[in-house]
């Protein structure tokens, strides 16, 4: 009966431990450059910014392709108030000051499109 | 459609628990959880969870629809019906619900031509990332949802005379 006890114990834990484990649907990690850099990558999160701007917004007029991986943005791009940074300005949302905030993925992570839906080939999404 | 019960573990992950963010980031502690942004908004069962566009419709959310003073906002109501008389049910894709998140020129012309019948669709290239691919399956409703889409019965449509 104990033994059973503790093999349901450690079942669970295991089953906790290594639990549902995904990323939220339509996240973009950005990392060309990230790694090579020194700082974190980049989560973005489009249910955060959907639930704030239609994507017409970004993808017309902020100029970002619908691909990931399609745009080049660097730091002096959106210090200078382009993509990101027409809101990311300290006005409309935080400032490129911030960096931890947009920075704040775990290092290494490939870039792309990820959240356990997303289509990667013939019968595979 | 309703809110799912209260009870229960909630179905989104808290970010330093998601496998992308860094739980010793200096910045995470203020960044907003999926779970207290989600919640609220209309349930869906795939993909966020969340039915986005019963979410803008019913005023749960009111995103912003330009940023810029001189940008003329394009909407449009009118359905198209593709892939008729298929194995599946046909399509119907319809352009109001599109263009309340996207502009015209999101599509048009480089994903699609702009004329009823002029494109071709393959599943094989959407569930490849290509056409409807593109977002369906990235940040729309996922490709396992083929009901969505394939949501008119072939015997609903008028075939047209034999040429």
């Amino acid at each position: 009966m104990k033994a059973r006890a503790v093999v349901v114990a450690v079942a669970t834990s295991l089953l906790l431990a290594t639990g549902p484990l995904h990323a939220e649907y339509g996240d973009v990690v950005l990392n060309k450059r990230s790694d090579r850099e020194g700082v974190r990558p980049v989560v973005f999160p489009h249910w955060f910014h959907r639930i704030r701007f239609r994507c017409k917004v970004c993808h017309q007029e902020l100029g970002f392709e619908m691909r990931a991986g399609a745009n080049e943005v660097l730091m002096s791009d959106i210090i200078d108030g382009r993509f990101c940074g027409m809101c990311h300005n300290g006005r409309v949302a935080w400032g490129p000051e911030r960096c931890d905030l947009c920075h704040s993925g775990l290092p290494g992570l490939a870039p792309g499109i990820v959240g356990g839906a997303q289509t990667s080939g013939p019968g595979r999404w | 459609m309703g809110a799912a019960p209260a009870t229960g573990p909630s179905p989104w992950l808290p970010l330093e628990k998601d496998g992308l963010h860094d739980p010793r980031g200096p910045g995470l502690g203020q960044l907003q959880q999926p779970a207290e942004a989600l919640a609220p908004l209309p349930r869906d069962t795939a993909g966020n969870l969340v039915r986005w566009v019963q979410a803008l419709e019913s005023g749960a959310i009111e995103p912003r629809a330009a940023l810029l003073p001189g940008t003329t906002v394009r909407t449009l109501d009118q359905d198209i019906i593709v892939s008729k008389f298929g194995s599946m049910p046909a399509v119907k894709f319809p352009h109001r619900q599109h263009t309340l998140w996207l502009d015209c020129a999101n599509c048009h012309d480089k994903l699609f031509k702009a004329v009823a019948g002029a494109n071709t669709f393959s599943m094989t290239r959407i569930l490849n990332g290509e056409q409807c691919g593109l977002c369906h399956g990235a940040v729309a409703f996922p490709l396992t949802e083929c009901n969505r889409c394939h949501s008119v019965p072939n015997a609903s449509l008028r075939r047209r005379s034999a040429p």
